[in-house]
């Protein structure tokens, strides 16, 4: 299967170690891994804040880049909600038949990563090891959106070394959702607050999720408060195995 | 000037110009894959309608057609219940000796006054929901005008146990002729009056009756 | 006492979500009475679906039949008012408010009556037909106990379904002591209710005229529905000789059996009870049992605006349940008075700005009250895709003011910085670019590994959080080393 890296342009900016565990897992299972160096951002965004028409060349980008692929990873549901729920109405928006034809055709080829690893290609153990005692948050976009359901948590639960607890009111928002958490910055703020209580509560080391923009927010609050629980993406937990 | 029917229209037909001109309503696909019809034996049937009203803080009492009038007349002993309102065509075996009884006619109507000075009512129904311990009136024989069971504080509501349907699907098709041919108004009642408004925790009773009591007849 | 703030449906301008936000993030009170109320209502709710192994398929039905007459409302619209006028009943067509309330003042003056008693309605929220009426000299009773109680406290709603959520019974019972003229009264909300009950049982009798908004009217029966729980609903409907029903036009259904479906979604998404105590379905006029005159006002007021906008069309779908008010994080937390409008929440903040129109700052922050979460369209039990709309409104907000808004909508920073953003992620060259300026550019921000304060618009996120500074290397300056 070609797989292409969908990074996004949040994790290629500020989290590149997410990145390179994602290719770590991909390859470790055998998987032939391409990044398009062509690739850019995919309009979330600018789509989501309401610059719809600015982010219609960056959906044209998008289908063009990674068309060809079998398969495109990305360790974000809410970059892979994007392209699934929200290309359609971009394509609509630009009033443009081949583009929405396009659409159609790629976005049922574009995981989140634990998705693409419990669901498309049957994984569950991806041979981990990560002696830590983790909690897991699911974000919206993968719970809501792209109904990755049990998918994080199975991969997780098969992680040797790792004792995993069960975060409290595990499924409401965290209070992250992009702009928001800037134009609504008290509101943001108070649901973080009691989403930090809950992870408090489970006494953990380490709060993990597929998606490092809610991990920013949590893990900055965490850190403000100088908590000592760190935000790990689940690629790279997935990615840690006994060797390093 | 248009009118505003005309208007309204026209605003209506101009926002959904991108329904094709030959499309008709029916060509709007409905699936109706829920469920229609139950599939328990009558007695569970029955016994979860009991259970249902129950749950509502309602009194509910099995007894046997024989029984009945003797079971009413303890019943409204036991409440206290002398002033009775009584709708036409109500059974008279039901209604026991003890009470003054308020019987409600065509002419003359009880006066709204009567009706809130009466201690209950007695009627029948039209027919019992299992699913959701529901009790429908459409103003048929033994059951009055509407104002009849909402005033009195009490309301004693007899209900025949071949008179009580599974699911809601059920009750709608049963009282489509009172509704459809004769324009009959349909009550549905669940329980005694009651409010959620306060920290949206249900109490009982603020304007209905704040009594409930059913007998199921069998 | 409480100051009624602006709303979206009175004239002057609204202070925007975040604005009113503040507030109410800030009211100890209010957060304990919502989020205690809230997750009550979310437990009970899940369980009473849980139940139901054809919830799915009666959420599906729901949704169809409301497509289904959307797309032909004009036929239904028809066909609704002869079967009313059939009935016995008059059919009134009202294009906005104002239309609206002077039908109705017309025909309470006609009949002489200075008093009339009202079921909780928002269609006369909306179109503020209380305030009307006062000024005609008309005093309207609120008989639902928490309309009741927000119109003695001389507050609006904030809630869809429970108006006075934001109240404990502490706080209600203090009302009722100063405003309802008894001597003793414990906080226990049986005697509150016993409260109200006396002091409306009059008013009741005596009306001459009954108000109510409607839940449902059946195009095919010309049947009207009122979903309550108190018996006020029962009491306005058919006690009074003469009866006004005000609806918007996208409450009809086609057929009456087309009740199966919504009788079964409403209540439990609403009270979460398998149904709720009262409902009154009520056809025209019935010789003697009940008003002897019904009026059936149909309501326009922006709907038809909703209607034609193709992505929003399904806010019109709404039943009115609140049950994604109840499910969202942000209500939780800043509750209902934080819209500004008569109806909040996830739906108030879909509805409100396409009824009175994208191009007012106050209702134009409403798309943005909302972190996407999705969580009110996992609840609706019509399926309105509320993140959906939500999205495409903020389009239309952003569009709005790039094609006709001034220059200092042109001039805001935000559109400046995201037309920029846009502009660089268009190019690969482009982008690495910025990737690289970020991090030069970053430095006078970091202190000690991390940002802890951001500048200009940016602030509110370092207000409670780090930041993480932008690392040495971008993912692809690795991949390009590593295997390129």
């Amino acid at each position: 299967m070609r797989v292409a890296l969908f990074i996004t342009c949040f994790n290629d900016t500020l989290f590149p170690e997410t990145g390179r565990a994602t290719v770590g897992v991909l390859e470790r299972l055998g998987h032939e891994v391409e990044f398009p160096m062509e690739q850019t951002c995919c309009g979330q965004m600018h789509f989501n804040t309401g610059y719809q028409r600015e982010a219609i060349p960056l959906v044209r980008r998008f289908v063009e880049v990674f068309e060809p692929y079998d398969a495109v990873v990305a360790p974000s549901g809410s970059c892979v909600g994007m392209v699934r729920d929200l290309y359609p109405m971009a394509a609509d928006l630009a009033e443009d038949a081949d583009l929405a034809r396009r659409v159609a055709d790629l976005a049922p080829r574009v995981f989140e990563l634990s998705e693409f690893l419990v669901k498309k290609t049957g994984v569950t153990d991806v041979g981990a090891y990560y002696p830590h005692r983790v909690t897991y948050h699911p974000t919206c976009h993968s719970l809501r959106m792209l109904k990755v359901g049990d998918a994080p948590l199975e991969l997780l639960r098969n992680v040797r070394g790792m004792e995993l607890v069960e975060l409290g009111e595990a499924e409401q928002c965290c209070g992250f959702g992009g702009t928001f958490a800037v134009k609504n910055a008290e509101t943001s703020a108070a649901m973080l607050g009691d989403k930090i209580r809950r992870v408090l509560d489970t006494e953990s080391e380490v709060c993990t999720a597929g998606d490092n923009s809610c991990l920013m927010h949590i893990g900055g609050g965490l850190r403000r408060l100088q908590a000592g629980i760190n935000t790990v993406h689940l690629a790279e937990i997935l990615a840690s195995t006994e060797e390093r | 000037m248009a009118s505003a029917k005309e208007t309204i229209l026209w605003r209506v037909r101009r926002a959904t110009r991108d329904v094709p001109e030959d499309e008709r309503p029916e060509d709007v696909a409905v699936a109706r894959g829920y469920r229609k019809e139950g599939e328990d034996a009558r007695a569970e049937v029955v016994d979860r309608f009991a259970a249902h009203v129950a749950e509502y803080e309602a009194t509910v009492h099995r007894v046997a057609e024989d029984d009945l009038p003797g079971v009413v007349e303890k019943i409204l002993a036991g409440r206290g219940i002398q002033r009775l309102v009584v709708p036409p065509k109500l059974p008279q075996s039901w209604v026991p000796d003890g009470v003054e009884v308020l019987r409600d006619a065509a002419r003359p109507r009880l006066t709204n006054e009567e009706l809130d000075g009466a201690d209950g009512v007695l009627t029948g129904c039209a027919l019992g929901i299992a699913q959701t311990g529901t009790i429908a009136l459409d103003a048929g024989p033994g059951q009055g005008r509407r104002a009849l069971t909402l005033l009195p504080d009490y309301h004693l509501c007899v209900v025949r146990e071949e008179q009580v349907v599974d699911l809601v699907p059920e009750a709608f098709a049963k009282l489509e002729e009172a509704v459809g041919v004769e324009g009959r108004a349909v009550t549905f009642i669940s329980g005694p009056s009651a409010t959620s408004d306060i920290e949206l925790n249900r109490v009982e009773g603020v304007h209905g009756p704040r009594v409930l009591e059913v007998l199921i007849v069998g | 006492m409480t100051i009624k703030p602006p709303d979206a449906f009175s004239p002057g301008e609204t202070p925007t979500f975040e604005a009113s936000a503040k507030t109410s993030l800030a009211d100890s009170q209010l957060r304990r009475n919502l989020g205690k109320a809230t997750q009550t209502i979310r437990r009970k709710r899940a369980a009473v679906v849980e139940e139901m192994p054809d919830w799915e398929e009666l959420r599906e039905a729901g949704r169809a039949l409301k497509e289904r007459t959307l797309r032909h409302l004009d036929a239904y619209l028809l066909q609704l008012e002869e079967s009313v006028t059939k009935a016995g009943g008059v059919v009134h067509w009202a294009r906005d408010a104002d239309e609206a309330n002077r039908i109705i003042s017309g025909i309470v003056r006609e009949k002489g009556a200075n008093e009339v008693v009202k079921v909780k309605s928002i269609a006369t929220d909306e179109t503020k037909l209380n305030e009307h009426l006062e000024s005609e000299g008309i005093h309207a009773f609120e008989t639902d106990l928490a309309e009741l109680i927000i119109q003695l406290a001389g507050e609006t709603s904030s809630h869809i379904l429970v108006p006075a959520i934001h109240k404990n019974r502490a706080e209600i019972r203090e009302l009722f002591l100063r405003e309802l003229d008894v001597e003793e009264l414990s906080d226990e909300p049986k005697d509150l209710a016993n409260a109200a009950r006396l002091y409306l049982r009059k008013k009741f009798l005596n009306a001459k005229v009954g108000i109510s908004g409607a839940n449902f009217a059946v195009a095919e029966t010309g049947t009207v529905a009122v979903v309550e729980s108190e018996g006020n609903g029962r009491m306005c409907t058919t006690l009074p000789p003469v009866l006004v029903t005000l609806m918007g036009v996208e409450k009809i259904v086609p057929a009456w059996r087309d009740f199966e479906v919504f009788m079964q979604l409403l209540p439990r998404s609403s009270t979460a009870e398998r149904m709720n105590p009262y409902t009154s379905f009520w056809t025209g006029v019935s010789e003697g049992d009940g008003p002897e005159e019904f009026h059936l006002v149909l309501l326009d007021n922006g709907r038809t605006d909703v209607l034609a906008d193709e992505i929003g069309r399904q806010t019109l779908n709404c039943i009115r349940c609140s049950a994604c008010l109840n499910v969202c994080p942000v209500y939780e937390r800043t509750g209902g008075h934080a819209y500004n409008s008569v109806y909040p929440g996830p739906i108030g903040a879909i509805l409100t700005p396409q009824l009175v129109g994208i191009g007012k700052p106050g209702s134009d922050s409403l798309p943005y009250a909302s972190s996407l979460c999705g969580a009110c369209y996992q609840v609706c039990p019509v399926k309105i895709n509320i993140p959906e709309v939500l999205i495409h409104l903020r389009g239309r907000v952003v569009r709005h003011k790039q094609d006709r808004g001034g220059l200092r909508e042109r001039l805001d920073p935000e559109n400046a910085a995201m037309r920029a953003m846009a502009k660089a992620f268009s190019d690969p060259e482009l982008y690495e670019n910025a990737q690289r300026l970020a991090r030069v550019g970053q430095w006078p921000l970091v202190r000690g590994g991390k940002i802890g304060s951001l500048p200009g618009r940016l602030a509110g996120w370092t207000k409670v959080r780090d930041l993480k500074p932008v690392p040495k290397q971008s993912f692809r300056e690795w991949w390009k080393e590593e295997r390129g």
